[in-house]
């Protein structure tokens, strides 16, 4: 029997969690001597009441979104790849090169070569730490690790000397072909009467990010490879036995891994800075694994966390805009909720479960 | 009268839905063996777990010699002067014997007092009960008996008046157990109480003064060995007659489906686990592997099921089989019309996370038959599913279930239905009841019996030799990777085989001068 409902992992659990978290970021907040009501309020109002707020709100999930489902599918197979932040950086290389050498006629062309591009750049940054851990059992989350910081210094390199346009100042390429610049939902939503989203950056990748969602639940659940990476990920001793190839499983699932990381960058370098700069990852590779541990490495889970986090990313840029809240404690407020989510899990879980088999007890 | 040594009253002790204990009252007379057998899960190892101060019981008392003890840990055990030997010794393997036993009771800090100390008392407790171990060797260079006494050591050096034995013979050869059961007699003629758990009937019967029978976590009943019969036992612990002999008619031995020539293995770490062995198995006939684990048996296995490397010939119905590279995975064997039933099932044989249904096809996911264009035929799978949990008695019969939450028992037959029931030439069966309750174990040995009439060719691995005797149509015995020699189950004995699984091939001592088929058997190997 299992210890408790489905909906009480799946739901209550992150929601104590979470109201664990708010409770204790209400403390720092008070001890600084804001309202924390006040502050909430504030958050809400700013990522959630207006059609920016989402538009921005949105923009930051579907970097989660994609960020997690890498981690959630890596985990699926015990690899825990934290070198997200690398792979998207990678795969905005790949979407550069897709959007500056070939002449694309129309977005929705540019916006399929650009995916493979980031996905082949993100697969390929994930590949050498996937062949290492495979063949020689070097550890996945120290190389993928230490790949982050290679594939920060490449791309520093790589904007300095062969992508900066000359006479330019600052690290970074040239601006993309109108043609490959993808509508915002600015643009897909708005009439003339009512404009929607208002100058925010969320745009078509959204629906690239929801999709991928989807396809991720039909890998993981669904197909013969989600499969053998479950069983790899739960036994390796079992995975041999069933004829199922350590070193293909652990290469494989960091290669799709690495796949979606890169695609971030779609949305970031294509579809918001419309150029290749230093830095456009800004910690999502990151933000993923906490994702993925809320969402339970679940597709669905992911994406609400993901939209969590795009609340407290959005939220917490208001706060800094509007209050003295400083913004290194929105740091600290996002940190609570990852330690609570994430962590701590098992804190909250244990009283929980010992309630449920209290309650079936007296029901039997 | 004297007060028992060790008096329970009403242990009650629950984990979570599961009554693991239910108010279990039990009374052991100071300077005697009292067995205590039940099936896996009867809740043995928990009462156990409770007397050592591991868990605390919901409810219950606890009387040491007469006076109520209180035990919250370990330490409060030893001191009411009760020793444990798990099954699994918690010995620090690159220390010394001496610093084994005085490791958590040395005083002061430095070691030469208390190594001077225990020296000291070892070689008296040495004499005293003939427990003979070199105080300098290093645990992991002494046999599993060996080390098997330290632990015993380990519990007489901190004053142990009560000693627990938790399944102690499963990993001994029969004559280390034999040296078992007389160092347990000598401490019992010292006056020592002994209480021996374990689910092997003759063991009660051979050594035992009382024996208490575990069910469901219940006590079923506390009888007098000397007044009861194995027969009687196992019907206490299942709750129901139990044929405790295989029923099997003589073996029908056709071509040969397996051959092996000169197989060798060498382990991750280098060492040869098997050094060159030559089988055949027939179709229609079971052949017994008999030996004490960590001989060369599980690699054995692992070569033949494809998930080891190993150089050597083996061929299956004629044709050579790759032992290295690719061909040399699962996926191949079971195209080569190999199953195989590992010796883990927990590890191997299914993945505990995945439910029912999901292992039901587990090796064989890649089946066509079973996928839907790019996805698995889940509903079909499903469906499947729910028939041979059925045909194969698995209980509960929910394949949505997740694999853990099955007992033993319960899912060794959810691997067997599976590797049964793709009709194999060839069934590779590794430990089939291990941690198996005995109302399964019929069941398992009578579909291993079932599928050796259909014409298929058996290859058994167990360590417990009982099993090899009843279920073999031959019997090999290995040792240190290498086949000592092969033996027919009607026309030999435990103890011959015993000194085989020991390493010594010259038996015609124990080939029972009373059993001239056993003699003559010799003289044809």
């Amino acid at each position: 029997m299992d210890k408790m409902p489905k909906w009480a992992d799946i739901v209550l659990i992150p929601l104590i969690s979470l109201l664990l978290a708010a409770f204790f970021s209400a403390l720092v907040i008070l001890a600084i001597g804001e309202n924390p009501i006040e502050a909430l309020k504030l958050m809400i109002d700013g990522a959630l009441m207006r059609s920016a707020g989402w538009g921005y709100t949105l923009y930051y999930a579907t970097n989660f979104l994609f960020t997690g489902l890498a981690v959630s599918v890596a985990f699926h197979a015990r690899l825990f790849n934290i070198g997200g932040e690398g792979q998207a950086m990678i795969g905005g290389l790949g979407v550069a090169l897709v959007c500056l050498y070939i002449p694309w006629p129309h977005w929705s062309l540019a916006i399929l070569g650009a995916s493979v591009g980031a996905a082949c750049f993100g697969a390929l940054w994930a590949l050498i730490p996937a062949y290492f851990q495979a063949k020689r059992g070097s550890h996945i989350v120290i190389t993928t690790i230490m790949f982050n910081f290679i594939a920060a210094a490449l791309l520093n390199y790589v904007l300095v000397e062969l992508l900066r346009p000359v006479g330019a100042m600052d690290p970074a390429s040239a601006k993309f072909p109108a043609a490959t610049h993808l509508p915002s939902f600015q643009d897909m939503f708005s009439t003339a009467e009512t404009p929607m989203f208002r100058g925010a950056p969320a745009n078509v990748t959204f629906f690239l990010a929801m999709a991928a969602c989807v396809l991720v639940w039909v890998l993981i659940w669904r197909t013969r490879l989600g499969y053998e990476i479950r069983a790899f990920g739960q036994s390796e001793t079992g995975a041999k036995y069933a004829g199922i190839s350590p070193v293909k499983i652990t290469v494989v699932a960091m290669l799709i891994s690495g796949a979606l990381a890169g695609m971030m960058s779609v949305n970031t370098t294509m579809g918001e800075t419309e150029r290749l700069i230093l830095n456009s990852t800004e910690g999502a590779g990151f933000i993923g694994i906490a994702v993925a541990l809320m969402g339970r490495n679940h597709p669905f889970g992911v994406f609400l966390a993901a939209i969590l986090f795009g609340f407290l990313y959005q939220g917490g840029a208001e706060l800094a805009l509007w209050t003295s809240i400083p913004r290194e404690l929105i740091v600290v407020i996002q940190a609570l909720v990852i330690l609570f989510t994430g962590a701590l899990d098992n804190m909250v879980r244990e009283p929980v479960e010992k309630i449920f088999i209290a309650m079936r007890r007296r029901n039997t | 009268m004297t007060a028992p040594a060790i008096e329970l009253k009403g242990i009650s002790k629950a984990f979570g839905p599961v009554q693991a204990n239910k108010d279990i009252s039990i009374s052991v007379q100071p300077g005697t063996i009292h067995g205590i057998i039940g099936e896996n899960g009867a809740g043995k190892s928990t009462l156990m777990s409770i007397l050592y101060g591991f868990y605390k019981a919901d409810a219950g008392e606890i009387f040491i010699k007469g006076q109520k003890t209180l035990i919250p840990d370990s330490q409060a055990a030893i001191k009411a002067g009760i020793g444990m030997v798990f099954q699994h010794f918690k010995l620090v393997e690159t220390f010394t014997v001496l610093e084994n036993i005085i490791l958590g009771a040395e005083d002061g800090a430095m070691l030469t007092t208390s190594l001077g100390k225990a020296r000291k008392e070892l070689k008296h407790l040495a004499e005293e009960y003939g427990l003979n171990v070199d105080p300098d060797a290093v645990i992991e260079n002494l046999s599993v008996g060996h080390q098997q006494r330290v632990e015993i050591l380990k519990a007489l050096y901190r004053k142990a008046e009560i000693l627990i034995l938790d399944e102690p013979t499963g990993v001994l050869t029969p004559d280390e157990a034999d040296q078992l059961f007389r160092i347990l007699d000598r401490l019992r003629e010292e006056g020592k109480t002994i209480v021996l758990i374990t689910h092997k009937l003759r063991e009660i019967m051979d050594t035992t003064d009382t024996v208490s029978v575990m069910r469901r976590g219940e006590m079923t009943a506390t009888v007098k060995t000397a007044n009861t019969s194995p027969e009687e036992l196992a019907e206490l612990m299942v709750g129901r007659k139990v044929l405790l002999r295989v029923d099997k008619v003589a073996a029908n031995p056709q071509e040969t489906v397996l051959n092996i020539r000169d197989l060798r293995v060498v382990d991750e770490k280098g060492v040869e686990r098997v050094k060159g062995i030559d089988l055949h198995v027939r179709a229609g006939e079971i052949l017994g592997i008999a030996g004490v684990a960590g001989n060369g048996q599980t690699e054995l296995l692992e070569v033949l099921g494809g998930f080891a490397h190993g150089t050597g010939v083996i061929e299956v119905n004629g044709a050579e089989i790759p032992l290295t590279g690719h061909g040399a995975d699962g996926q191949a064997r079971r195209a080569a019309g190999i199953s195989h039933v590992p010796e883990d099932r927990q590890r191997e044989g299914l993945i505990m996370e995945f439910s029912a249904w999901e292992n039901t096809v587990f090796g064989y996911h890649r089946d066509p038959a079973i996928q839907n264009g790019p996805v698995m035929d889940n509903a079909g799978i499903q469906a499947e599913a729910q028939e041979k949990m059925d045909r194969f008695d698995v209980r509960p019969p929910n394949p949505k279930l997740a694999a853990k939450n099955f007992s033993g028992g319960n899912q060794q037959k959810i691997v067997l239905a599976r590797e049964i029931e793709r009709n194999p030439d060839l069934l590779l069966i590794g430990q089939p009841t291990r941690g198996v309750d005995i109302g399964a174990i019929e069941f398992i040995h009578q579909q291993i019996v079932k599928l050796r009439d259909q014409g298929k060719a058996i290859l058994l691995v167990s360590v417990e030799l009982e099993e090899i005797m009843s279920l073999s149509d031959r019997v090999a015995v290995m040792f240190d990777g290498h086949i000592m020699g092969e033996r027919d189950p009607a026309q030999t004995n435990e103890r011959e085989l015993g000194l085989l699984m020991a390493g010594i091939t010259d038996t015609s001592a124990v080939a029972d001068a009373g059993d001239g088929a056993a003699e003559e058997a010799l003289n044809d190997g």
